[in-house]
This record gives C-alpha cells, sequence and structure tokens, in this order.
C-alpha cells in the first residue's frame, strides 16, 4: 500500500510525543467540528505499485495508437529524438521547483537562457519568455499585451485554428472586450475586409501562419495595413515551417507565438506542451511569465537569473501583466533539447520533408478523386472536398480499418490533412489508393 | 559553465532521418534569408552539455526541499513510468472517441475521484496549473452571476495574505480587487469581511488552511458572510495536502476551486511546469465549465461540452501526462492513505516547528497545519541577519531553502513545509542545520550574510539583470 510516507507508526509516535500529542487525530483539533469528514472517502482502496500498473496499463491498452498519422490541425506527430526522451527524463530537471534559489538553479536557468534564445533565432524576434501553457494561451496572452484603454478590440483572421479563437474569445470575456473575425477568401485572410475593420478601437490582429486550413498567409501585407492603423500583428507560427518560410521578425510582427509540440512533445492527448512567445525590446516588459536573464555573480561569474519580476503575480499582485506562474519549463527544455540535437539542418530537412510529403499526398489523393480545395502555397496541411459529407465519413472510416488516421474532418465533405516527416511515399501510395476505391 | 551556442562546431549534427523518399515539391513561399543559429553538436556533446546543466539543478530526490506552499513531496516512479505508455503519449487528441476509450475513461474517473476528495459535483481537468485553474473558476463567478443578470457584482475580496496568483487572476477575470487585512492570528478578520461585502461582492478567494499554515477556525463563518451578501466562495486549493481525507472545501462553504495536481497529487513540477490546476465547482455551476466533458452514450463514452460552457482555456483536454501521473498517485494511495498522507504532512510539520521554535520565532504559536512560518524581524533587528541571509546559508548544507518573505504579512518570514515524504531522520538532519546556523549566526553574523559559500554561483546581481535585460545569447556581428 503505497502512500510513500516512510516514517514507520513507532517514529510518528515519537514525533506526535515532540508536539505534545498521542494521536495524529489530534493535529486536527483546530478543525470545526462541523466540516469534519467522518466517513471514508468513496473512492477505492488502496493498490500496489504491480496492481496500478496493471490498471493503468489496462486504460492505455483501450487507447488505439495508430500506425499511419494523417491529422494535425493543432497536434502533429513527428520524430522524436532518443536524446530527447533521455535528457528530459533526468531527474533533477523533471522534480525541480521553480528556480526561485539561483545558486542552485543554474542549470535549468541557463536551458531557459538558450530556450529564449533558440525562439528568438526561430522566430526572428529580439526577445522571448520562458513559455506558457500552449500555443492557444500564448496567443490570447498576447492579445492581452497590446490591449489598452483605448484600443480594446482584438481581431482574429478566421483562418486561424477555431481552438486558439475559441481561447482567446474565453481569456477577452475575462475582460469584458470584443473579438472581432476577419473574414477570409479563398482559404486565406480577406485583406480587403480587414482594412475596413482596422478602426480606432482594434489593438491587434491575430494572423496564423501557415494558417489552419494549411495555406501560407500574406503577413507583410497584414502588418502594412495593421500598422498604418497603429494596431500590433500577432503571428501563431508552426515552429518546423519556422526553419524555411519567412519569419515574424522580417515580416514585421510585433509578437510571435505558437504552438510548440511539433518540436519533440508527444501528442499525449493533447498536452502538455509549450506556447512560446517572443517579441521586440519595446513590449517585452508586458510579457507574461518568467523570462531569464544573464548577470553576474558577487565574484563576476557570469550566471542566470528570472529577471523582470516586477511584472509577476507574486510582486504586482492584481497589477501583474499576467496570473501566470507555473508554466512549461520541463517543456521548452524539451523543445531546446529537440532543437539541439536537430541542429539548424536537421530542422530545415524536418520542414522540407513535411513540405515534400505534404504536396504529394495532396497530388495523390487529387488523383484519387479528391478536390483540392484551394489552389495556393501550403506548407504541410491542405483541405480537400468529397462530394459529400458521407463520402467524406466513408474514406475517414475505411483508412481507419487499415490503421490510418485520416485527416480531419471539417463538415461538408471536406477533410484537413496533414503529412509530415514520419510518413512514408509507401503509406502515403496507400492511403490515395484507399480513398481511389472507397471514391469508385 | 559554457553556452549550447559556443559549444556549436559548423557542420556538426547527428544522422537522425532517412533521406526523403518523395520527389521535392516546389518552395513556392517566401523563405527565411538566414538559417535560425541553433547549435550545431554531435550527440554526444548535446548529452554532456545537458549532463552538466542536470549537476547544476537541483530536484527532490537530490536532498530536502521544504518549500513552502510548495509541496515538494516524492515524485514516485511508477508514474513517470505509465504517463510514457505508447498508449498515451502517442495518441491524438482528435482521434475518433471510439479509439481513446481509455483515455476519456481515466479522466472521467478521475474527475468523480477528485470530486469526492474535494466535495465538489463536477470538475474539468482542462487548466495547466494552479494559476489556470483560479482564472477558470472566476469566470465561472463572473458567467454565473451574469446568467441571473447580475451585472453589478465586480468585486473579487482577497485576504492580503493570499497567493499572488488570487489577485492576478481575479484581475485577468475582469474583477475589482478588495484586499482585507487578516486578524491578529492570521486569519480572515470577521469584522472587515463583513464590512468588505455588499451587493457589489462577486466572491472571495480563500486558502484554507492558509498561507501562514493555519486552518482558519471561523471558515463556516466566513463563507456563510459571502453567501449571505451573495457572493460565491473560491477556495484555492494549494494547500490541499493538509486536510484531503479530513475535511472537504465543498462541505465548507465554498462554490469553486482549483486543485494543484502538481503539488498535493505527486506530479513533479518540471522546473515550473508542466502542472496541472484541474476546477471543481458545485452543481449549479457546472453548466458552464469549459473544455472537454466526457459524457455517456450507448456506443461508450463521447465527447461533450457544457451547455453554457464558458469556452476554452487552452487547446483540447488538458495536460493529459501529467493527469495520468495524478491517476496512478490516487490509485496507489487510495482511500485509506488519503487522510494517511495528509497527517503524516501536518506531524512533520508539527514536529520540526516544535524543536525549532526555541531559537526561531514562530509567527503563530500555535498548532500549524502542513507548513509553518517563521519570523526572523528580531534577528534582522538585532544582528542585521534576514530570512535571506539565512536561506542562503541553508544552501552551504544541501537544504533547499523553504519559501522567502511570503507572506507578505509576516516580516522576514520563511516558510516551510516539509511534506509527508520526508522520513525522521531527514528532518532530525534539516533541525541540526537550522539550529547550527542560529548558533553560528550569533557568533559571526557576517559569516551568515556572506552565504551561500560552497556553491559555484553565490548572490547573482539581480539589479544588474533587471536594469539591462540581456534574454538571449549575443552572437556577435
Amino acid at each position: 500500500m503505497g502512500t510513500y510516507v516512510p516514517n514507520t507508526p513507532e517514529e510518528q509516535r515519537e514525533m506526535l510525543a515532540v508536539c505534545g500529542m498521542t494521536d495524529l487525530e489530534q493535529l486536527y483539533d483546530c478543525i470545526p467540528e462541523d466540516v469534519r469528514l467522518r466517513k471514508p472517502l468513496a473512492i477505492p482502496a488502496a493498490a500496489s505499485e504491480y496492481e496500478v500498473t496493471r490498471q493503468v496499463a489496462a486504460l492505455a491498452g483501450k487507447n488505439h495508437v495508430f500506425s499511419t498519422c494523417l491529422r494535425g490541425a493543432g497536434a502533429y506527430r513527428h520524430y522524436i529524438p532518443a536524446i530527447v526522451t533521455e535528457v528530459t527524463g533526468k531527474e533533477e530537471f523533471r522534480t525541480a521547483y521553480t528556480p526561485y534559489q539561483a545558486e542552485i538553479s543554474q542549470g535549468v536557468l541557463q536551458s531557459i537562457f538558450e530556450y529564449q534564445t533558440d525562439i528568438a533565432e526561430l522566430t526572428g524576434m529580439a526577445v522571448s519568455n520562458a513559455g506558457v501553457y500552449d500555443g492557444a494561451t500564448a496567443a490570447a496572452e498576447a492579445c492581452e499585451m497590446c490591449c489598452d484603454r483605448k484600443r480594446t478590440a482584438v481581431l482574429v483572421s478566421s483562418t486561424v485554428d477555431p481552438k486558439v479563437l475559441s481561447v482567446i474569445r474565453t481569456y477577452r470575456f475575462g475582460r469584458d472586450a470584443e473579438v472581432r473575425l476577419v473574414p477570409d477568401v479563398d482559404g486565406v485572410t480577406d485583406l480587403e475586409a480587414l482594412k475596413e475593420m482596422l478602426t480606432d478601437d482594434v489593438a491587434c490582429l491575430v494572423l496564423q501562419q501557415p494558417n489552419f486550413y494549411g495555406c501560407l498567409e500574406d503577413a507583410d501585407a497584414a502588418a502594412a495595413l495593421v500598422h498604418e492603423a497603429k494596431a500590433k500583428l500577432i503571428m501563431s507560427c508552426n515552429p518546423v515551417a519556422l526553419a524555411v518560410i519567412k519569419t515574424p521578425g522580417e515580416c514585421g510582427a510585433d509578437i510571435a507565438v505558437g504552438e510548440g509540440q511539433p518540436l519533440g512533445l508527444p501528442l499525449g492527448f493533447g498536452g502538455p506542451y509549450l506556447g512560446f512567445m517572443a517579441t521586440d525590446e519595446k513590449l517585452m516588459r508586458k510579457l507574461p511569465g518568467r523570462i531569464v536573464g544573464q548577470t553576474e555573480d558577487r565574484n563576476g561569474e557570469r550566471c542566470y537569473v528570472l529577471t523582470l519580476q516586477a511584472r509577476e503575480q507574486h510582486i504586482r499582485r492584481e497589477k501583474a501583466s499576467s496570473n501566470i506562474c507555473s508554466n512549461e519549463a520541463l517543456c521548452a527544455l524539451t523543445a531546446s533539447v529537440y532543437l539541439a540535437a536537430m541542429g539548424p539542418q536537421g530542422l530545415a530537412q524536418v520542414a522540407n520533408a513535411c513540405r515534400d510529403k505534404a504536396h504529394y499526398l495532396k497530388d495523390r489523393l487529387t488523383e484519387a478523386g479528391l478536390k483540392p480545395v484551394f489552389d495556393r502555397p501550403f506548407f504541410h496541411e491542405f483541405v480537400t472536398a468529397a462530394p459529400d459529407e458521407d463520402a467524406a465519413e466513408k474514406i475517414l472510416a475505411r483508412l481507419a480499418e487499415e490503421d490510418i488516421l485520416g485527416g480531419l474532418a471539417l463538415g461538408n465533405g471536406r477533410i484537413l490533412w496533414c503529412a509530415t516527416e514520419v510518413v512514408s511515399k509507401a503509406e502515403l501510395d496507400k492511403t490515395a489508393a484507399l480513398v481511389k476505391e472507397v471514391l469508385a | 559553465m559554457k553556452l549550447i551556442f559556443e559549444r556549436s562546431v559548423p557542420g556538426r549534427h547527428s544522422d537522425l532521418l532517412p533521406v526523403c523518399d518523395v520527389p521535392a515539391a516546389p518552395a513556392d513561399y517566401a523563405p527565411r534569408t538566414r538559417a535560425p543559429r541553433l547549435p550545431e553538436l554531435a550527440e554526444v556533446q548535446v548529452d554532456r552539455h545537458f549532463t552538466e546543466l542536470a549537476g547544476e539543478t537541483r530536484g527532490v530526490n537530490g536532498g530536502f526541499y521544504p518549500l513552502g506552499s510548495c509541496t515538494m513531496k516524492y515524485n514516485p516512479a511508477v508514474n513517470e513510468r505509465l504517463a510514457a505508455l505508447p498508449g498515451f503519449t502517442d495518441i491524438h487528441p482528435l482521434q475518433p472517441a471510439d479509439t481513446v476509450q481509455g483515455a476519456l475513461e481515466l479522466m472521467k474517473t478521475e474527475e468523480k475521484y477528485l470530486c469526492e476528495i474535494t466535495g465538489m459535483d463536477a470538475m474539468t481537468l482542462q487548466p495547466a496549473a494552479g494559476a489556470h485553474g483560479e482564472f477558470t473558476g472566476l469566470l465561472l463567478i463572473k458567467a454565473y452571476h451574469r446568467s441571473r443578470g447580475d451585472q453589478a457584482r465586480t468585486k473579487i475580496i482577497v485576504p492580503d495574505s493570499a497567493h499572488g496568483t488570487n489577485p492576478a487572476s481575479a484581475a485577468m477575470a475582469g474583477f475589482e480587487v478588495v484586499n482585507i487585512a487578516s486578524d491578529a492570528n492570521g486569519y480572515v478578520d470577521l469584522d472587515a469581511l463583513r464590512a468588505a461585502v455588499g451587493p457589489d461582492t462577486a466572491g472571495l478567494m480563500l486558502t484554507n488552511p492558509n498561507t501562514v499554515g493555519l486552518f482558519d477556525p471561523h471558515i463556516e463563518e466566513i463563507t456563510r458572510i459571502v453567501h449571505e451578501a451573495g457572493g460565491l466562495n473560491y477556495y484555492d486549493g494549494a494547500n490541499l495536502n493538509a486536510v484531503m481525507g479530513i475535511a472537504r472545501p465543498g462541505d465548507m462553504g465554498f462554490d469553486v476551486m482549483h486543485l494543484n495536481l502538481h503539488k498535493t497529487f505527486s506530479t513533479p513540477h518540471g522546473g515550473g511546469g508542466p502542472g496541472s490546476g484541474p476546477c471543481g465547482c458545485k452543481a449549479f455551476l457546472a453548466d458552464f465549465l469549459p473544455g472537454l466533458r466526457v459524457g455517456d452514450s450507448p456506443e461508450g463514452l463521447v465527447r461533450q461540452t457544457a451547455l453554457q460552457t464558458i469556452g476554452n482555456m487552452r487547446s483540447f483536454a488538458g495536460n493529459f501526462l501529467v493527469i495520468v501521473k495524478a491517476y496512478a498517485y490516487l490509485l496507489s494511495i487510495g482511500r485509506e492513505g488519503v487522510p494517511v498522507t495528509a497527517a503524516n504532512a501536518v506531524l512533520n510539520a508539527n514536529y520540526m516547528m516544535n524543536r525549532l521554535k526555541d531559537l526561531y520565532p514562530m509567527a503563530y504559536d500555535t498548532v500549524c497545519m502542513h507548513e509553518f512560518v517563521m519570523t526572523l524581524e528580531q534577528m534582522k533587528h538585532q544582528i542585521d541577519v534576514s530570512a535571506m541571509d539565512i536561506a542562503k546559508a541553508l544552501l552551504d548544507h544541501g537544504i533547499h531553502p523553504p519559501t522567502m518573505y511570503f507572506p507578505l504579512i509576516v516580516h522576514e518570514a520563511l516558510m516551510v513545509e516539509p511534506t509527508e515524504t520526508e522520513s525522521k531522520e531527514t528532518l532530525d538532519e534539516a533541525i541540526e542545520v537550522f539550529r547550527r546556523i542560529h548558533e553560528e549566526a550569533l557568533r559571526d553574523p557576517e559569516a551568515i550574510r556572506m552565504s551561500p559559500r560552497t556553491t559555484r554561483i553565490q548572490r547573482p546581481d539581480e539589479v544588474k539583470a533587471a536594469r539591462k535585460p540581456a534574454v538571449t545569447y549575443d552572437f556577435g556581428a
């Protein structure tokens, strides 16, 4: 029976005696009888490690791991190098607390400093924080950074992932602030409509690159329009795509955010993931969460500390830039180890393979009878249309029979497909053959 | 220590991926103009670099870690092994429900157990950390008042002893924060509370046991005052480890709360996350819950959303792999283990407090819960040795310092939370160290002020770091 309490009943009695007590029950004399729980909890009895292992493994066994995954939509299956799991499993990294005591936390502090540098490099921005919960909360926090008394409304392109939009809406409900959807045209943000919507109460635009449908947005043009209206541009980016596409920094974005999961984190049914956030020096002091900075100790030794803490909740309380405390440090470390293992060459190889495989799949699916919905540059996701919803369902069901997780059904026969470096040509060919068979 | 970028040698890399087996697609988009300056390393260098960093990181297994309010208990090994099963790690969050029945069952069951432990009726596992759970709970309170057409309830009452996240979360949820003073015993000042409540009260946020480690004996009166004024009571579950299985927030008059799975339910802190902050509520708030709700159907478990949901606090179901670890922990300790865990956390704290209180004045001299707060105000005044100095002196003895300068209502505070997973001999050794440091402080205060003396890094210059922030590596020209 694992309570993980090491002290024996005899030791507990000795310790109670030091407190002038004879029974553990006396420790709780201060709790009013009315609120004492005087019955056993209705949860299972304690179990041995062996029994727990059997039970939890049985639940894992009730989930199906698809041998081929062609579904993305915000969570991506990539190859995770062995070294990533090896390093992030180290007890010190896994169990440490937030590095408040710099003297015995230089390892984790330096790893965050390195992570911040990686994110700044990937996004082409000057500064980065230590990360937030996930890509969607990163976008929502970025909106918070842009709003002030005069500018309270947030524009979100309708090509942004609906889950990200939902989180932005929930966060903005807190501030009773408006979220306005910019329409899309032909798979990308409607820039003409955007121009009209940039009124002087607009704080920012959230643009996703590549967008939810996989298409690449004209971010430069959006940046120019947004800045002309004295609003700010938030770009939510796929970090793998950033290895090859024009960076938010180069496009003129004010804040770059995104979901860090593709950088070495498993799908894990949705978490834990990692929200990355980068910006320029002007907005640095509005960033939420931890930031690690370089300094010197009293002997002049280079070292790292949590810095700009005057932004944070434990100092500023209700005036803090965010309430965030625990974030996703171990996931940020994971991203950092992944990027170190891959290097610039390896990451570009992943990005190019994603792009090539997705384009190959699109061509094969088109030959098989699906219609591409948008005809424009894309990265590793794209949308097809089946003749009707019924056909789309049949396609996904047939693929599932062959242990292939097909794309995500978007309704009206549309399917959002994704291919990454981990699917082989043979799997893509097989997928196309099965689709052809269903549509025949 | 070298930075990873300083170890980089152009051209070094590992062979991790095969040559692409499909033709190259056109790069018909605007490319980035310069490759990211990621480090170029052989695998052995990567491994050595991070091994060196791990060596300068203090985990729970490295020794006593009595950080008050953080519940740094042992993180059981079996939890890690189970959360790493491919049946959990390799499932896509948007897979069809019939292919993730195990994940949905685990979530539904865990929600049920956590409701039983807290006395709540419904729970969402979506929030990713404690503060995220607070924000969720406050949005539930907001949605509830709005649903009744009551727009006037704009204020959240927070005691001055509260965690900083409480007022910060209330502000994010759009509330005005009303701070109320604590009384001389560290409890909620009932008169101040009565004076603060009114038709503009949306709710009260409270930690109980509170942040000075005491169970508020007037808890029923407190929650009644807020309810009678039309407000709701929010329970900050940061300190639940002291009372789980002993008393339930739901029986104390609380309507909504969060838990920290990374404190009470043994999941590791990861150097600052990932955590998990489930938010529980009474039935009348359940329709507002965010995120994925697991429902029953003839075909098995299905994904649902609450009728009047506030939306989503993050993408997908939550920090699922953390939730798996907490589930394994709950199964392990079981219904008998929950109160035994709490009682031993309280015993360990009282034992340490009783063996230190002759030398270190306690902020409140009474039976404490899972943590206690000492005040070094007198020492600071008499020999100019501060709480910070004592904390830094502990580093030289291999002990992670307690939480410093919190709660704000105690001057020169050191807050000690041993947790139930520490053995008597560990506590005895720590007590010995505390006593020796006290003796040295009286004998040679300058030596203590110069602590730490054995660590590689000593008293970093935080002012310099903030004045001219350098937050990324300078690659030079």
